[in-house]
């Protein structure tokens, strides 16, 4: 029986936690992730779950200690945000290449500089070839949700791959929701107890993880982590199935509002997708062909999904929380172009960078896009392929 | 999962490596000689020595050989020369030596 509450999507991930009740958290605070490991060590304190808390003393510690327990065979997560997972960089490429099904509770925070505490997905973004799978929350709800998808997509067989389940800093993780949560004996027959085929304190059957390669061997251990991270497509797909018989939520890679007969679609990520949605729903009110295309999983990347989804457009606005600096466009906006020339879609895609260091994204912003677009294909106007939102000039 | 590694070698295709290259099985540093990365070297005085064995298990590498309850000469194949043995025998029965 389903039971509804209202809560934070940092107290939501949370508690999900409590629910799976993992075997071990290493983790160490930052703003505005700190409240997960808190509310967690709260919950061991009061009986209520036996998950090993370790308290330790950077992000880079606790990214390793988070390896080491996964590869003792424990099931093993952490949170963070920001610097947190800067701090993270080097294990978290160990993590995905030493194949180990572990999970990160992301609260997407803008990277310093300028120094600010406020979201953006510069951090989450960052991280975009480290080899996790990512995937990206627009509410409490879907944070909750994810998060308890997360150990039966790490875990599969076919995967074995570790797993970041981000929501956006404040706007998500502070603000309180209603939320409709799952019983704690669904959520344990759900994500299931963890055992590991090979770990390293199976006595008589010893492993060695993570040991030097010598060039002959780098490039097939990549090519197979590759393939596992594809396979990881149907897995997720899979997973959000089984999820939808459990609590009649249904995910996909990304979600399409109104876009099936839409001329002009705005792609997003996260918590701004709520506001891009409420301009959909005034501008169809006008007689306006529009939707909006919000991304789910961002790692394994569904470049060819999206491609097809959005190819039949005038015209597609391609919205970046995080500058990347490469000078051409955000992640999100290369990434999705590429996959459209490699479809042989000739749909005209502007990107768009939009909210950083926490900048408000309004319903207005994102009517105003829809207007460019439209007036771009209307009218011929000339638009900026790579523009700012709300900038001061 | 579980493979014979012996069967692996730098012509095997990506799909039968191991995942994460892990490896299957212990002690097969036995196989390479790791000793030529020493700088020091400790030197085992037996007239000296009582037999009273605290050297052999905090040997990080195992260059200690114990037969029928006696410690033997050094592993010099695997000895890295970190000292531990020197400061854990309680009878000078091992000094260091500059040097390999």
């Amino acid at each position: 029986m389903a039971r509804k509450d209202r809560m934070s999507g940092n107290e939501a991930v949370s508690y999900a936690i409590r629910q799976i009740n993992p075997d071990v958290m290493p983790a160490f605070p930052i703003t505005p992730s700190t409240e997960i490991p808190q509310m967690v060590s709260t919950y061991i304190a009061n009986g209520q779950m036996d998950t090993e808390f370790i308290p330790v003393e950077s992000e880079h510690s606790s990214m390793s200690a988070t390896i080491g327990a996964e590869a003792a065979g424990a099931r093993s997560l952490t949170a963070t945000s920001s610097a947190g997972l800067a701090l993270m960089w080097e294990e978290l490429l160990l993590a995905a290449s030493n194949r180990m099904p572990c999970a990160l509770a992301l609260v997407n925070r803008t990277l310093s500089g300028p120094l600010n505490i406020n979201c953006d997905h510069s951090d989450g973004m960052g991280a975009r070839d480290t080899g996790w799978i990512q995937i990206y929350a627009e509410n409490n709800q879907e944070a909750y949700d994810n998060f308890i998808q997360a150990y039966p997509i790490a875990e599969d067989p076919r995967v074995h791959l570790p797993i970041m389940i981000c929501q956006d800093g404040f706007i998500t993780s502070h603000a309180v929701e209603n939320i409709e949560l799952l019983e704690d004996k669904e959520v344990k027959e759900f994500v299931g107890e963890y055992h590991p085929e090979e770990f390293l304190l199976n006595p008589g059957k010893p492993i060695a993880v993570g040991p030097y390669a010598v060039s002959n061997y780098v490039m097939e251990a990549r090519r197979n982590q590759l393939e596992a991270l594809e396979r990881s497509k149907e897995v997720i797909l899979e997973v959000a199935d089984k999820f939808r018989q459990l609590s009649g939520r249904g995910f996909g890679l990304f979600e399409e509002y109104k876009t099936e007969d839409a001329d002009y679609i705005m792609v997003i990520i996260g918590s701004a997708a709520g506001t891009a949605k409420e301009a959909v729903d005034q501008l169809r009110e006008k007689g306006k062909k529009v939707g909006v295309l919000k991304l789910r999983v961002f790692r394994p990347f569904p470049a060819e999904e999206i491609a097809n989804a959005i190819r039949h457009a005038k015209a597609v606005a391609i919205m970046d929380r995080t500058e990347s600096y490469n000078t051409h466009g955000g992640p999100l906006g290369s990434e999705i172009e590429a996959g459209l020339y490699r479809a042989k879609a000739t749909v005209m895609a502007v990107n768009y960078i939009y909210g950083l260091g926490g900048r408000d994204f309004t319903v207005d912003h994102a009517a105003s896009v829809f207007a460019e677009l439209e007036s771009a294909v209307e009218n011929e106007t000339e638009v900026k392929q790579y523009q700012y939102i709300g900038l001061r000039e | 999962m579980r493979t014979d590694v012996s069967n692996l070698n730098e012509q095997t295709p990506h799909q039968n490596l191991t995942e994460g290259l892990m490896y299957f099985g212990a002690g097969s540093t036995k196989q390479f000689n790791t000793g030529e990365w020493r700088t020091n070297t400790p030197v085992f005085l037996a007239d000296k020595c009582k037999q009273c064995l605290l050297c052999a298990p905090v040997c990080p590498d195992s260059s200690i050989p114990v037969v029928n309850a006696k410690r033997l000469d050094f592993d010099y194949e695997h000895c890295k020369g970190c000292g531990i043995c020197v400061e854990v025998c309680p009878f000078d029965a091992i000094v260091m030596k500059e040097g390999k």
